[in-house]
């Protein structure tokens, strides 16, 4: 195979990566911008979101694409949940201040990691994708005759990871209409930008909080439940999305919509096309070091406004 | 007496009851102590830089393993012998102290945890590259034989409690000297409120390099002990969960306290010990203590001691 | 002699031109006040003078030396002492420690010279009776006191208060005059006050600032007299 088809491979792989990325990142970004916390534990309510979606898939049993659906629907506000418990049992007693609650979510990072063996195994669990054809994807290249297409091998994708993009491109949609057209988003964009003023409005903080902290999770185990068909649930998978969710948003810049979003393509794909040429880990190092030299010097991130 | 002498009498009669215990112990927790010790400086270091200059680290793993990887691996590559190999550590722990302490002067609050977390996290992936030397996750053994300082086998339980005590001693002592003198009383200045400090005529930006240079090295001395007297070096020592141990030990026992990584390693560790005899998933322990320690006892068990009763305690 | 001055000090942040090119001198020994509006541009004008706010244009002399590119720290060295308008004492400490950290490194360590000057310095604000106590324990007016002793427990030859008296009770502001007063001829002090009584009492010379530039500058008798000042300032309060 030639180079034209091995990037347009690592394109769409990372392309996969980064719409599942964006969603996670989201997440954390929001629950940064508008709580001015840092939530370590972000990464295990993505791997909540899977492991519940291998539970509610295998409950419900029948055509894949029946469990998957209800895993759909199912895992994200029952982890948004769980984490809105999290809030009020923990977050909110200890007033948001910025370093416990760093402390404080790492504990919940254990918790929720070590339950989830305790109950769910070691083992590493798949999913079946509610459809899953195999796509080809032709090529050109020069021959006497002229211009001509051609089927490389190995150079496919399947129809769900493609459907993994769209639903990331509808939901980010629909997070930005959220936030700019709905009564919430206004609520929320008030309390972001000034706590006391939004309070003294009598905007009811507290539930504001609570509420983007679960739709922070939800966001995180929506990507997780899209990723179980092409990934398997695994108790430790929450930790390199965690990274790579910090990664996203730093360089995007905290609490910014559109700069979470191209960090995420950056990202995503740069990591698939990495991959496909250098060492996955030498790749993560180089990701890792971007991360703390962004932070040192240009804490604004690389689009947005500072913010830490 | 004196709070000074008080505070004396208390650090070096504790030295002394450990010195006596080596004598009563059965074998297993004489074992067992010696590791508490070694992993009590660890602790020790991370104190002096959270606990008293206020900097929160979530990566201290990376000097523990510096100074661990450093001897460790002069030791077998470079075939020097312990006594040289564990200075190799210690400059390993400065030298990356050094580096990493200028850049983070840069960073302030949530960025410096950030920035921290992702340097030891690339330092764990740089473990991990150099497998071939390292040997990644499955670590090596340092041979019984190289473990000899000045003639001492190291790998002898009763030698390893005395050289894990010495080291121990020498930590307190330290920590102790730093908080009695001006020096330590910035830091303190400067975790209670920088621009205040800046403002009666202190340079900020030198204390608290000075801060990460003592944590940094009193960290990787730690690692470098533990390298030497329990003979493994491994990558799990450079994972996250190495850099969160100390900070879980510290806020249980008491940050700023000069007893309190002591008492927190120890209880941690039996904690976590007892814990998994019963299950595999004893790190869910540790979870639920450091959000208990958030919720009900940011003091820690030292630091609520000395605000009920011992308001003298260093 | 100058002890302190300026010339063509300005500071802008973004299109705002908080102070604007003011030149400035303050003779050794005098008491000087610095008044003016909200928003005048003295706290960043004071700022500039201590270090803390770096200037966008001009120089700041300290005994005659440019320390215009002098970190705030090494300017405390050099004999400034620096009150905040917002009491910022180190509240979980004792009150003597308060005091300590700002004379210890004057007193070379030594811890027996060191804890007399606290005492002298308590004593002169007439907290000594409150010396073991937490600092956060102490009123809102004895911590007022307390970050003072911590400016003159460090013998400066210039003395910053920035808004000394903000928040204190009349009974309280009447101690503080009585302070100053003693104070004056001992180390040259700067005052940024509102309380237009404090400074007509205690000030030899005021400045006023108006819009980041100097509006007027006099013996209090010449500032009540003119006529600018009275329009931009005096006539409102």
């Amino acid at each position: 195979m030639e180079l034209g088809p091995y990037l347009i491979l690592g394109l769409l792989e990372g392309l996969v990566t980064a719409a599942v990325l964006s969603l996670m990142a989201l997440g954390l970004s929001l629950v940064f911008g508008v709580m001015r916390v840092v939530n370590v534990a972000h990464g295990e309510f993505f791997m909540v979101g899977a492991v519940l979606a291998w539970w509610i898939a295998g409950a419900v049993g029948g055509h894949p694409a029946l469990g998957f659906l209800a895993a759909l629907l199912l895992a994200p506000p029952l982890t948004a949940g769980l984490a809105m418990l999290a809030d009020q049992l923990v977050l909110k007693r200890i007033g948001y201040d910025p370093e416990r609650t760093i402390v404080a979510t790492i504990g919940l990072l254990y918790v929720i990691q070590q339950i989830t063996l305790m109950t769910y195994g070691p083992d590493a669990r798949p999913v079946e994708a509610p459809f899953n054809q195999r796509l080809s994807i032709p090529f050109v290249e020069w021959t006497p005759e002229g211009l001509s297409m051609y089927w490389p091998w190995g150079l496919g994708t399947t129809s769900y990871k493609l459907a993994v993009i769209a639903a990331a491109v509808i939901l980010l949609t629909a997070i930005w209409l959220l936030m700019t057209r709905t009564r919430y988003g206004l609520l929320m964009r008030a309390t972001q930008l000034d706590r006391e003023t939004a309070q003294a409005f009598a905007i009811p903080v507290g539930r504001v909080y609570a509420s983007v902290f679960g739709l922070g999770a939800g966001l995180a185990a929506l990507g997780g439940v899209l990723i179980v068909p092409i990934q398997q649930a695994h108790y430790l998978m929450g930790h390199d999305p965690l990274l790579l969710s910090f990664i996203v948003v730093i360089i995007g810049g905290l609490g910014s919509l559109p700069g979470t979003v191209v960090a995420a393509l950056l990202i995503g794909v740069s990591d698939g096309m990495i991959s496909v040429f250098f060492s996955p880990t030498l790749a993560k190092i180089i990701a890792t070091l971007a991360v703390a030299f962004v932070l040192i010097f240009r804490p604004q991130g690389l689009f947005g406004k500072r913010a830490l | 007496m004196t709070d000074l002498q008080k505070s004396w009498v208390l650090h070096l009669g504790i030295i002394a009851l450990l010195f006596v215990l080596q004598f009563i112990l059965p074998a297993y927790h004489h074992g067992s102590l010696a590791r508490v010790m070694v992993l009590t400086c660890y602790a020790m270091g991370y104190n002096i830089l959270f606990g008293y200059t206020g900097l929160l680290s979530l990566g201290h793993a990376l000097f523990f393993a510096a100074g661990m990887y450093g001897l460790s691996l002069s030791i077998a590559h470079l075939d020097w012998n312990a006594g040289p190999a564990l200075l190799a550590g210690l400059a390993a722990g400065f030298a990356m102290a050094l580096v990493i302490g200028m850049l983070l002067l840069r960073t302030a609050g949530v960025a410096f945890m950030i920035v921290t977390l992702m340097f030891a996290q690339a330092g764990y992936l740089t473990v991990l590259y150099f497998g071939e030397w390292t040997r990644g996750d499955e670590g090596f053994v340092i041979q019984q034989d190289l473990r000899r300082i000045a003639g001492y086998d190291l790998s002898d339980p009763t030698n390893r409690y005395f050289a894990a005590l010495l080291l121990m001693a020498a930590c307190i002592i330290i920590t102790l000297r730093v908080v009695q003198t001006g020096f330590g009383r910035v830091l303190v200045a400067i975790r209670e409120n920088e621009e205040r400090t800046r403002m009666l005529g202190y340079d900020i930006q030198r204390h608290k390099l000075a801060a990460i240079l003592l944590s940094g090295t009193m960290s990787a001395a730690a690692g470098a002990a533990y390298g030497l007297l329990f003979g493994y070096a491994g990558a799990t020592f450079a994972s996250v969960q190495y850099s969160i141990f100390p900070l879980l030990w510290v806020l249980l026992g008491g940050a700023g306290t000069v007893l309190g990584p002591f008492i927190g390693t120890l209880f941690m560790f039996y904690l976590i010990d007892l814990s998994s005899e019963l299950t595999t998933a004893y790190m869910l322990i540790a979870g639920l203590v450091l959000v208990a320690l958030t919720l009900f006892a940011p003091q820690g068990l030292v630091g609520e001691l000395r605000r009920r009763t011992m308001r003298w305690l260093p | 002699m100058t002890l302190l001055s300026t010339r063509q000090l300005s500071r802008h942040f973004g299109g705002l031109k908080a102070v604007e090119t003011v030149d400035f001198d303050l003779p050794a020994g005098q008491v000087r006040a610095l008044i003016g509006p909200n928003g005048a541009g003295k706290t960043t004008f004071v700022g500039m003078l201590s270090g803390r706010i770096p200037a966008s244009n001009g120089r700041v002399f300290f005994d005659g030396r440019d320390i215009t590119a002098e970190p705030a720290h090494r300017r405390i060295r050099a004999g400034m002492a620096y009150t905040f308008q917002i009491t910022s004492v180190y509240g979980r400490l004792p009150v003597t420690e308060n005091v300590a950290l700002a004379v210890r490194w004057r007193a070379g360590g030594d811890e027996a010279q060191t804890s007399r000057r606290v005492m002298e310095a308590l004593d002169r604000v007439g907290i000594a009776d409150r010396a073991d106590q937490l600092a956060g324990d102490l009123s809102y007016g004895h911590q007022r006191l307390l970050e003072i002793a911590m400016g003159l427990s460090q013998e400066p030859r210039l003395l910053i208060l920035d808004e000394p008296t903000q928040g204190l009770a009349d009974s309280e502001i009447a101690d503080f005059i009585a302070l100053i007063r003693g104070l004056a001829g001992e180390m040259t002090i700067l005052l940024i006050e509102h309380n237009i009584n404090v400074v007509m009492q205690t000030a030899d010379a005021i400045t006023v600032l108006n819009s980041g530039q100097v509006l007027a500058e006099g013996t209090p008798d010449e500032i009540r007299a003119n006529a600018a000042v009275q329009a931009a300032y005096l006539g409102t309060g």
